[in-house]
């Protein structure tokens, strides 16, 4: 499905993103792995790449600093010839009530889960611009969707993520590139598994699918938006949530 | 110096060799788009190594060889 093509997955080493990277190179995409602290975890995402036949290589990188992302995007051209797929999908949690939250939860959560999307969709978004062709996803969440208890941060970041992607599609539009986000709900990472059982049980009960989703559902959209196929979606939020927010 | 530079790197981004440009010529004039514009504008950017703001008030050739000018002198 995605012959010829390479994506740059931000977050690439571990959950979610991970996911998204594997199913990326079972449909024979080239990879470009971007990670900032889990240097082992991305070392053994890109050796399971690589025995998937097709070329894979790791960045480390803060998404939240413009000036190494755009360096970043500038080795990736020089590694991989070209990208054509971009995914939005770094992001971190610091989840306390608002009025605990310090200053620096929310600024940090901010720095990484948006405006580190804006730091790579400027910078891929130059190319794809030139190029004439690219497909942008942003991995939103449904908590921006409906916001969550504990999240005020996260939330605004992710809630900030749609409009974002609204504003780039328009944008992009004009050369054919496609910019889209993908909303997922619980899905069962070492993120969702940080959570006290009690709780993981009161969300169960919220979700009309009774499950908690992984991280595939999330990656087998992220493959599908990239491909030819959906070459006349752009500027859309698609929920992966078991229906959670209906 | 800076005009003669702009309208080399213009005819090569429409890729026209022979295309008429003056001061006066406009972007919408000369069928460049929003996006074109940034993207010609980035690239008169490098070859100067310079920036400059990229704001609405910018109508012209005139006005982007204006402002490198002043950015560069």
């Amino acid at each position: 499905m995605l012959t010829g093509k390479t994506a740059l997955i931000t977050g690439g080493a571990k959950g979610i993103g991970r996911a998204i990277a594997l199913k990326m190179a079972d449909e024979n995409a080239n990879v470009a792995i971007v990670y900032r602290g889990s240097e082992q975890s991305a070392l053994d995402t890109q050796k399971e790449i690589l025995a998937k036949g097709v070329h894979c290589a790791i960045y480390k990188c803060d998404v939240a600093d413009f000036t190494a992302t755009k360096a970043l995007v500038t080795q990736v051209v020089k590694d991989f010839g070209s990208f054509q797929i971009l995914v939005n999908n770094a992001g971190i949690k610091a989840d306390k009530l608002l009025i605990a939250m310090k200053e620096e939860d929310f600024d940090t959560v901010i720095a990484t889960n948006l405006k580190g999307a804006f730091n790579m969709t400027k910078h891929a978004g130059t190319l794809f611009l030139k190029q004439r062709q690219g497909r942008i996803i942003n991995i939103s969440s449904v908590s921006g969707l409906m916001g969550n208890i504990g999240q005020c941060n996260y939330a605004a970041a992710k809630a900030g993520l749609i409009g974002f992607t609204k504003s780039t599609a328009k944008e992009m539009a004009l050369r054919q590139v496609t910019c889209n986000a993908i909303a997922p709900g619980f899905i069962d990472t070492d993120m969702t598994k940080k959570l006290q059982p009690e709780i993981k049980e009161e969300i169960i009960k919220l979700i009309p699918l009774k499950r908690l989703g992984q991280a595939e559902d999330i990656a087998n959209l992220c493959v599908y938006l990239s491909s030819e196929l959906a070459g006349y979606i752009t500027g859309e939020v698609i929920k992966v949530d078991g229906g959670l927010y209906i | 110096m800076v005009f003669e530079k702009v309208v080399e790197i213009l005819r090569n981004y429409k890729d026209e060799p022979e295309l008429e440009v003056t001061l006066e010529s406009s972007f919408e004039g000369l069928e460049l788009d929003s996006l074109d514009t940034v993207e010609l504008i980035m690239e008169i950017e490098e070859a100067f190594d310079t920036s400059i703001e990229m704001d609405g008030t910018l109508k012209t050739i005139g006005d982007v060889v204006g402002l490198i000018e002043k950015a560069i002198a």
